[in-house]
C-alpha cells in the first residue's frame, strides 16, 4: 500500500481513540483492541484503510457455504464487493431466472460451497477460473474470472456422495480432485442396511478433468475407497507433483453416533494418492466401469493409493509451497503431523509398510513423519507464507499458531514446542484460514484471513441469526497482528486470495463477441411472433426503454423473451422484472438473456427495468397484455409494426429519440 | 503606384531558392501526413464519466474514444435525452472531400517545389488559408445545427446551444472541451512552411518575363 497522506493518519488516530474510549466504558472481553496501545491500533487502522476511490491490493474469494454462493471481498479493506451466484438463485443478478442459469442450477436451488480453488499453471495462480465444490449435491462449479460468472456446474458426480474433499486443483489445472465425505452403497440408488456399512458402503476419490483451453469439466476416473469419511486434502507440487493427499476421520467406519464412534482410534488413515498413476491405470485399461466412469480398485492396481495414520480425527492436509512437506491437523490431538514427502517416496520404494487395509499398504508412520508439532488445541488447517513459516488454525483454542517448518535442528527436534513461534487469539472458534497464495509455489504471504465460525456478539446485534467473523491478520512481522474484522454472511469455509493485477476482468460484453443467435442490436429487429401457443419476443434494452414496450399474449401461452442489452458502456446494466410472474432477469451490457414464462392468468402485467440505469430508469417499462385463452388473434403475422421503424436505431440512436418506442400489435377481438 | 504594382509583379515572378524548394517538399510531406492524424477532439467529462468521453475528428472519419470506440454511441445515447440528432459520420459530407483536398495541397506543394515559382506558393497558401477558414466555418455551422435543432418533445428540454469549437465550457453536468489535434497542427505547420518558403526567397532573382 502507498503511504497514507497525513490527514488519513489523523483520521485513523481519531477512530482508534474512539475505539479506546468505548473500550474504557466497559470491559470488552476478547476485543481485538484489548491490550493494544493507541499506536498499535492506529497502525492497524492505517494498514487496513483503503481510502474512497482507491482499490484493494488483493481479491478475496470466500466460499459462501450453504448460501450456495461465492463472496468477493478486497484485502486489506475486507470490503465485500460482490456475490457470485453459483448454486442458488440470486435475484440481485437475475441468476436462476433466465433459461441459461436455470439450466446450470438444474433441479437444485441450493448448494453448500466449501473450498474454492483457483486454476493454476506451473503451480501458480493463472487467473483463469475459480472452482468451487457443492458438499450437498456432489457438484463442482467453474467460475470464469474474465467476467466473474458461473460458467459450468458439473454433477451430481456419479458414485460420489458428499463432495466435501474438493476443489483441489492440480499443478497445471489438469484436474480438480474430489474426495467423498459420505459413503453410500454404490452405484447411487442402491439400498443397503446401515448395519452393513463396512462391507457395502464405499467412498470415492474422483479426478474431474479440466479441458486446458475451455475449462470444461468431465469426470475422468475414480478410485474406490473404504467408507472412511474423507476430509480435506491438497495437491502436490514440485517433488510431490502428481500426488494428492486427504485426511479421513472415520477409519472406525462407524455409521451411527459418529461423534463418539468415529473418535475411537488414535490415528485415522489419510490417503496418499498418485493421481498420475491413476490416470495411467485408466489408459492401460485397468479400470472397470460404474455409472459410465472408469473405476480403479486400488487393491488391484498397486501404486495408486497408500495410507498413512494421522492423529487424531484430522481435518486439513496441506502441501507446503516447496512440495516437500505435508501438514495434517489433528482435530482431537493438539498437534499437527508433518509428513516428509521424500520419506514417503522412500517408504514406498522400500515397502516400509506397517500393514495394509483391504489390499492397500499403510506406510510406516514413524518412517514418514518428520514430527508432530504441539501447536495447540483443535488444529484444523494449515497455510504457508513461503518464508518457511506455517500457520495453523486452532478451533478449540480460538487461536492461530505460527510455527517454523522443517528442516529443524536436532535441538528443535528434541522439543518441538520450540518451533511454535507465535499465537494470536481470534474471535471465535476459527475453522479455516487462508494465507495469500499459500497453495501455490510462490505465496504472496503478507496477509492471513481467519475465518471464525462464531462471532458471538462482536457485531451489532442482529438477533439470534449470526454472521461469521473474518479477521485480517498481518503476518509480515515477528508477531502476528489482527488489523481488521469483518462479518460475513453464512458461511465461509475456505477462501483464495488473488493479487488484483493477476486478472483483468471485462466490464462489457463486446458486441463483436456476441454469439447468441437471438441477440438483436437494433430496435428494427425487435418485436414478437406467435408459433402456436408460443409467443416469442426479441427485445432490446437501452437507456431508458425496452423495445418493444408492449407484448401481447393469451392465457395458456408460453412467452419467451430474448432480451439484449445493447449498451456497450460499463455498469449500464438493465433488469427485466415482470410483475406477478416471478420473473427478474438482469442483463449486463452487451449480453443477451432468454426468459420463459407460462402465462396462466389474464390481465395486464407491467414489466420494468429492475436495475437502476439512468435518470429515466423509472420510465423504463412496458406492458404485457394477457388476454383470455379464447381471445381471437387475427393472424400470426409478426408484430413488428410500422411505428417500430420510427424508433431510433438503438445502437446509433437514430431518428426521433424523444418518441417512446412503442410496438402496436394488431389488437385482437375478445372472443 | 505603377512602381508598387511592378514590384508586386516582380515579387510574384521571383524564382525559389533551394531552401524554399526544400521547405515546399517538407510541406508536401506534412500535409500528406495530416490526413492520417486526428484533426480535432471533443472531450466530455462528467462525474459519472471521470475518464471522459471522446469524439475524434479525422479528415475522413469520425471516431469515438473508449473501449471499442463506444464513446460516440454513448454521446449519442446521452444526447437523445435532450433531443439532439445523433452524430453520424455519414452526415459529415466534408469528410468525402477533405482527404482529396489534402491530396491536392500535396500535389500543389510538389508542383511549386518543382516549378520554383513564387506565385505558385502564394496561390497555394491563399487556397489553403481559404479552405482552412471555410472548414472551420462549416464545422461551426454543424455544431450550431446539432445544438439548435433539438426535438421539443425530448425528455430533458434544453436551451439551444452551440458546442464550443475551441476552448472549454460547461453544458449541464458535462464539461466540454474542444481542441485541435496533431492533424491540425500538421496543417498549421504546412501553412507555416509555405510562408517560410516565401520568406526565404523574398530577395531572390525575378524570372525574366517570357
Amino acid at each position: 500500500m502507498k503511504p497514507l497522506p497525513k490527514f488519513l493518519s489523523a483520521l485513523a488516530t481519531a477512530g482508534a481513540c474512539a475505539a479506546l474510549l468505548a473500550g474504557c466504558g466497559k470491559p470488552q472481553t476478547g476485543s481485538a483492541s484489548k491490550g493494544n496501545t493507541d499506536a498499535e491500533i492506529t497502525q492497524a487502522a492505517v494498514d487496513s484503510y483503503v481510502p474512497p476511490g482507491e482499490k484493494d491490493e488483493y481479491y478475496l474469494f470466500y466460499s459462501g457455504g450453504h448460501s450456495g454462493q461465492v463472496f468477493v471481498a478486497g484485502i486489506p479493506s475486507m470490503r465485500h464487493i460482490m456475490t457470485i451466484p453459483v448454486f442458488a438463485p440470486y435475484p440481485g443478478l437475475g441468476y436462476g431466472f433466465d433459461e441459461e442459469s436455470k439450466k446450470l442450477l438444474g433441479d437444485y436451488t441450493w448448494g453448500d460451497v466449501h473450498h474454492p480453488g483457483l486454476s493454476q499453471t506451473d503451480g501458480n495462480y493463472d487467473g483463469r477460473w475459480l472452482f468451487v465444490n457443492d458438499n450437498a449435491n456432489n457438484r463442482v462449479a467453474r467460475i470464469d474470472l474474465r467476467d466473474f460468472k458461473t460458467k459450468e456446474i458439473l454433477g451430481p458426480i456419479p458414485n460420489s456422495m458428499g463432495n466435501h474433499g474438493s476443489s483441489f486443483v492440480t499443478e497445471n489445472s489438469e484436474y480438480v480432485l474430489v474426495a467423498t465425505r459420505f459413503s453410500v452403497p454404490l452405484p447411487k440408488g442402491t439400498v443397503a442396511d446401515l448395519e452393513d456399512y463396512e462391507e457395502k458402503f464405499n467412498g470415492m476419490v474422483s479426478g474431474i478433468k479440466v479441458d486446458p483451453k475451455s475449462g470444461e469439466m468431465s469426470v475422468g476416473w475414480q478410485i474406490l475407497t473404504p467408507p472412511f469419511n474423507w476430509d480435506l486434502g491438497s495437491t502436490g507440487k514440485g517433488p510431490s507433483s502428481g500426488w494428492a493427499f486427504w485426511t479421513s476421520y472415520n477409519t472406525e467406519m462407524a455409521h451411527d453416533q459418529l461423534e463418539t464412534n468415529a473418535s475411537q482410534l488414535d490415528r485415522d488413515l489419510a490417503a496418499v494418492v498418485n493421481w498420475k498413476a491413476a490416470e495411467q491405470a485408466v489408459k492401460e485399461g485397468k479400470a472397470t466401469e460404474m455409472s459410465g466412469v472408469p473405476i480403479i480398485d486400488p487393491a488391484k492396481v498397486p501404486g495408486v493409493l497408500y495410507y498413512v495414520g494421522i492423529a487424531k480425527s484430522p481435518h486439513g492436509m496441506d502441501v507446503d509451497p516447496t512440495g516437500h512437506w505435508i501438514v495434517a491437523g489433528g482435530k482431537l490431538q493438539p498437534t499437527t503431523t508433518v509428513l516428509n514427502f521424500e520419506k514417503i517416496q522412500k517408504a514406498i520404494a522400500t515397502k516400509d509398510f506397517e500393514g495394509e487395509f483391504r489390499g492397500v499398504p499403510i506406510l510406516n508412520h514413524d518412517s514418514v513423519v518428520e514430527g508432530e508439532v504441539p501447536v495447540g488445541l483443535g488444529p484444523l488447517h494449515t497455510q504457508y507464507d513461503g518464508l518457511g513459516n506455517a500457520y495453523t488454525s486452532l478451533f478449540i483454542d480460538s487461536q492461530v499458531a505460527k510455527w517454523k517448518m522443517p528442516p529443524w535442528t536436532d535441538e528443535e527436534k528434541k522439543d518441538l514446542t520450540s518451533v511454535v513461534l507465535d499465537k494470536i487469539p481470534v474471535h471465535y472458534s476459527i475453522g479455516h484460514l487462508v494465507v495469500a497464495g499459500s497453495d501455490t509455489k510462490n505465496p504472496y504471504g503478507k496477509w492471513l484471513v481467519a475465518m471464525n465460525k462464531l462471532s458471538k456478539g462482536r457485531h451489532l446485534s442482529v438477533g439470534p441469526a449470526q454472521p461469521e467473523d473474518s479477521e485480517l491478520i498481518d503476518i509480515t512481522g515477528k508477531k502476528m497482528r489482527v488489523v481488521y474484522e469483518s462479518f460475513t454472511e453464512p458461511e465461509p469455509h475456505f477462501a483464495q486470495i488473488l493479487k488484483a493485477d493477476a486478472i483483468k476482468p471485462i466490464e462489457v460484453y463486446p458486441k463483436a463477441e456476441s454469439t447468441d443467435p437471438n441477440a438483436i442490436w437494433t430496435a428494427e429487429e425487435a418485436g414478437q411472433v406467435r408459433k402456436g401457443n408460443e409467443v416469442i419476443a426479441k427485445m432490446t434494452a437501452i437507456r431508458s426503454r425496452f423495445v418493444p414496450d408492449r407484448l401481447e399474449a393469451k392465457v395458456g401461452d408460453t412467452l419467451t423473451v430474448h432480451i439484449t442489452n445493447v449498451e456497450q458502456a460499463s455498469d449500464m446494466i438493465h433488469g427485466f422484472g415482470l410483475v406477478e410472474n416471478n420473473m427478474n432477469v438482469v442483463i449486463d451490457p452487451g449480453e443477451t438473456k432468454t426468459l420463459k414464462v407460462k402465462l396462466t392468468k389474464p390481465g395486464v402485467y407491467p414489466y420494468y427495468c429492475t436495475n437502476f440505469c439512468s435518470a429515466l430508469h423509472q420510465e423504463m417499462q412496458g406492458y404485457l397484455v394477457v388476454r383470455n385463452a379464447d381471445a381471437v388473434i387475427p393472424d400470426d403475422e409478426p408484430v413488428n409494426p410500422a411505428s417500430l421503424e420510427a424508433v431510433p436505431d438503438t445502437n446509433a440512436v437514430d431518428g426521433e429519440p424523444a418518441v417512446p418506442a412503442t410496438s402496436m400489435p394488431k389488437v385482437p377481438k375478445e372472443g | 503606384m505603377t512602381k508598387l504594382l511592378d514590384q508586386e509583379y516582380r515579387f510574384l515572378h521571383k524564382s525559389l531558392n533551394g531552401w524554399s524548394r526544400l521547405l515546399l517538399l517538407l510541406a508536401a510531406v506534412t500535409v500528406a501526413a495530416a490526413v492520417f492524424f486526428p484533426l480535432w477532439k471533443l472531450h466530455l467529462v462528467a462525474p459519472q464519466y471521470a475518464d471522459g468521453l471522446d469524439m475524434v475528428i479525422y479528415t475522413y472519419k469520425l471516431e469515438g474514444g473508449g473501449l471499442n470506440g463506444n464513446d460516440l454511441d454513448e454521446i449519442n445515447l446521452l444526447n437523445h435525452y435532450i433531443g439532439m440528432k445523433p452524430i453520424h459520420q455519414a452526415d459529415f459530407t466534408e469528410m468525402q472531400v477533405l482527404p482529396f483536398m489534402f491530396g491536392v495541397f500535396f500535389l500543389l506543394a510538389l508542383r511549386a517545389a518543382v516549378f520554383g515559382e513564387m506565385k505558385a506558393v502564394v496561390d497555394l497558401f491563399m487556397l489553403a488559408a481559404y479552405f482552412g477558414m471555410f472548414s472551420i466555418g462549416t464545422f461551426y455551422f454543424r455544431l450550431y445545427s446539432y445544438g439548435h435543432n433539438l426535438d421539443s418533445t425530448a425528455p430533458m428540454p434544453t436551451q439551444p446551444f452551440t458546442p464550443l469549437i475551441f476552448g472549454t465550457q460547461k453544458i449541464a453536468n458535462f464539461t466540454q472541451s474542444s481542441y485541435p489535434e496533431m492533424g491540425t497542427y500538421l496543417l498549421w505547420a504546412f501553412m507555416a512552411m509555405l510562408l517560410a518558403a516565401i520568406w526565404f526567397s523574398r530577395k531572390g532573382r525575378a524570372l525574366p518575363t517570357p
